[in-house]
């Protein structure tokens, strides 16, 4: 499963590039160009089988995840690190990372509780990592300001339908854009982008749709469910709060977040797709969160935008967890949409 | 050396056997050992005890025997409830909560059972400011409620899934080098004295549940019956928040502790072997309590002079702990050269008879 290859590969924002090398490896044979713009974005053209007469798609998803940064050095040998993208700082204390290009592997060094047991959440700016090096000369002939950091976790399939991994957001949407593209072509002319720097604020998608303007875009995404319970909570409590999404329900149409309010029409065609093969699927509205789809919506004179999405627990972390159900009806899904969607469901 | 440390030191670390539960480190301690030792036994409580026998008798025909301790059990997690499928535990000694969350662990259940430790969503926490207590952290296998309930119990062990991982300088990174680091010492120790003669019996004793307060270390220390006893656990080393005067930097050597839990005699024997064969090692202030198996070994029988060597390590208790595999070399150097030192003298050299003398001497006059 490419998903393994792609989850396992470093590509925080703006480095993306080792994810990028192995995306055109698998796809370069199954579309007609293939093109890398000037921030980086992947972009690549399948045409339709009947393009005339049908709308011209765009599918995306974004190559970059969440990770790290070096920014500075202690006399001791220790590096100073900020982080790319959202993470919980809670997750920092000991955990296991690769530091710069070459990938040189490092701890977050950590206080033992039988010195210090204050539980107050400790900021990135006052932690460390460790590679080892005994002093700021050594550390800085193998690593420089600015180098990239990314958590150190293997990929891991467990029973039938488990599936653990880091940057499942969004390498799970990339494979199933890859799983997409290495199928039949659609009627309507493809343009497939795996872009970057989402995670910083949805800058590649920003450019993606300017060269060939697409009718429509479909995003696919790898979205965050909050199904866990709450040890604390009673969990008879009525007013305790009440997750959007599940593991194991299909995929996630983002009905509105915080960059974008679905486009009902089409937010209703991609339903009744879904119904009509009995593909599962569910509905999910966050106040919260945004996704390419914000971005690729404002393009041109605006673009038609669908973001559906793999769910997974604990994304932006060194350990997400998927399910391959939910990955295999998002592939069905997103093709049945390419599939059978027409210029009459784009237009208003 | 006649061995490769870092892979031995990985099969020591990687190995799951939280206290009470140290069985897979019997078995993996007698495959490891076995053709360095002569004999195995185990006392009551489940500590497995090498045994080296003299190579030479001594003049006088005596059986000596010196205790070398290090305990093989490990922290961990118990499962105290399941509910929909996720996993509540309680910890099993000195787990530090603010650690545990995002990292992988191994259930011990009908199979073993890879899972993740959780809480829910930061920006659904009453508190993102602190770190989830051990009450709000739930482990998290992503399989479904019933699989879960067919391979997991209450009570099941949950350790950390960590491997061992290299870092620069000859340093690695990995769980449970608290106490197994130690462990691997002794081999290096019993490589060094295969090649060695001495007039003593070698104790090894790995003991169980040094973690939940000494046991393991109290029943060998009996079984023994030692006549000298050198225990090896973790130290704290040199990294920021920790108190420089009390910390040691990883890989410029093992310290030695002085306090009342050590035998200020077999200390100075023990520099004495050091500064001769130049290896490196520094005294360590250790002002009451060791918390350490030296402590309960000191008190066997009628008293066992005890000394204690520590290996400076970064991140204690966490999965990452860090260590330089140099200072494990030089322990199980020192340690060799120390045995294949004792003789019928040694005994006599460390006791405190010459006060005794002294009192006779002044009832004469």
């Amino acid at each position: 499963m490419i998903l393994k290859a792609l989850s396992e590969a470093i590509g925080i924002s703006t480095y993306e590039d080792d994810v990028r090398k192995l995306i055109i490896q698998h796809i370069k044979d199954h579309v007609d160009s293939v093109h890398i713009d000037a921030i980086g974005n992947l972009l690549t053209t399948k045409s339709g089988a009947d393009a005339e007469n049908s709308p011209r798609l765009l599918l995306a998803a974004h190559m970059d995840e969440v990770g790290f940064m070096v920014s500075g050095f202690d006399n001791d040998g220790l590096i100073k690190f900020t982080n790319i993208g959202g993470i919980d700082a809670r997750i920092l204390p000991a955990l296991r990372v690769k530091v710069g290009t070459k990938h040189i592997q490092g701890v977050i060094i950590w206080t033992p509780t039988h010195l210090n047991r204050d539980q107050k959440t400790v900021s990135i700016k006052n932690l460390r990592i460790d590679i080892g090096a005994k002093d700021k000369e050594q550390v800085k002939g193998n690593v420089s300001l600015g180098d990239p950091i990314a958590f150190d976790s293997q990929f891991m399939e467990i029973g039938e339908q488990v599936l653990r991994g880091k940057a499942f957001d969004d390498r799970a949407g990339c494979a199933a854009l890859v799983d997409v593209i290495q199928g039949e072509a659609f009627p309507g002319d493809m343009i497939a982008a795996f872009t970057v720097q989402e995670e910083v604020g949805t800058r590649g998608s920003k450019v993606i749709a300017r060269k060939w303007k697409p009718d429509v875009a479909i995003i696919l995404e790898c979205t965050p469910v909050h199904d866990v319970p709450d040890p604390l909570e009673d969990p008879d409590n009525p007013n305790d709060y009440n997750p959007s999404a599940h593991l194991g329900d299909g995929p996630v149409l983002t009905v509105m977040d915080r960059t974008m309010i679905a486009n009902p029409k089409l937010l209703n065609f991609a339903k009744t797709v879904a119904e009509d093969l009995g593909i599962p699927y569910q509905l999910k509205m966050r106040r919260g969160g945004g996704t390419d789809a914000g971005s690729v919506q404002l393009t041109n004179g605006g673009v038609p935008s669908l973001v559906v999405s793999v769910p997974a627990r604990y994304v932006h972390s060194p350990a997400a967890l998927m399910r391959r159900d939910d990955y295999e009806n998002t592939v069905k899904l997103v093709r049945a949409i390419a599939q059978r969607i027409t210029l009459e469901d784009v237009r208003w | 050396m006649g061995f490769d440390l870092k892979e031995h030191l990985r099969t020591l670390s990687e190995a799951h056997a939280p206290s009470g539960h140290e069985a897979p480190m019997r078995a993996i301690l007698r495959d490891l050992w076995g053709a360095w030792v002569d004999d195995f036994e185990q006392d009551k409580l489940g500590s497995l005890i090498a045994i080296k026998r003299a190579t030479d008798a001594n003049n006088n025909n005596t059986t000596r025997r010196i205790m070398i301790a290090a305990h093989m059990d490990e922290i961990g997690l118990m499962v105290r409830d399941i509910v929909d499928g996720f996993i509540y535990v309680h910890r099993i000694s000195g787990v530090d909560n603010r650690v545990m969350l995002a990292q992988p662990v191994m259930i011990h259940g009908r199979e073993a059972v890879p899972g993740i430790v959780a809480s829910i969503a930061p920006h659904l926490s009453k508190n993102r400011n602190k770190y989830p207590g051990f009450d709000e952290l739930v482990i998290d296998t992503g399989l479904p409620a019933e699989e879960v309930n067919r391979l997991v119990s209450i009570g099941d062990l949950i350790t950390p899934d960590a491997k061992l991982i290299d870092l620069m300088g000859n340093k690695v990174a990995g769980k449970a080098m608290d106490d197994r680091a130690s462990l691997a010492a002794i081999s290096v120790c019993l490589d060094e004295l295969s090649r060695l003669r001495h007039t003593w019996d070698v104790y090894m004793a790995a003991t169980v549940q040094e973690e939940t307060g000494l046991h393991g270390a109290t029943t060998a220390a009996y079984h023994i019956a030692p006549d000298v006893a050198v225990a090896i656990d973790v130290g704290f080393g040199k990294q920021p928040g920790v108190d420089g005067d009390a910390s040691f930097e990883v890989g410029h050597g093992p310290s030695l502790g002085m306090g009342p839990n050590f035998h200020r005699k077999l200390n100075a024997k023990l520099h004495e072997v050091a500064r001769y064969h130049d290896i490196k090692i520094h005294d360590e202030l250790l002002s009451g309590a060791s918390g350490t198996d030296a402590w309960a070994i000191q008190i066997a029988h009628e008293g066992i002079p005890t000394a204690l060597f520590s290996l400076p390590i970064r991140n204690m208790h966490s999965p990452v702990e860090t260590i330089a595999l140099k200072d494990i070399e030089r322990v199980g150097r020192l340690l060799a050269l120390f045995i294949a030192s004792l003789d019928d003298d040694f005994l006599p050299s460390i006791n405190w008879d010459e006060l005794i003398d002294l009192k006779a001497k002044q009832a004469d006059s």
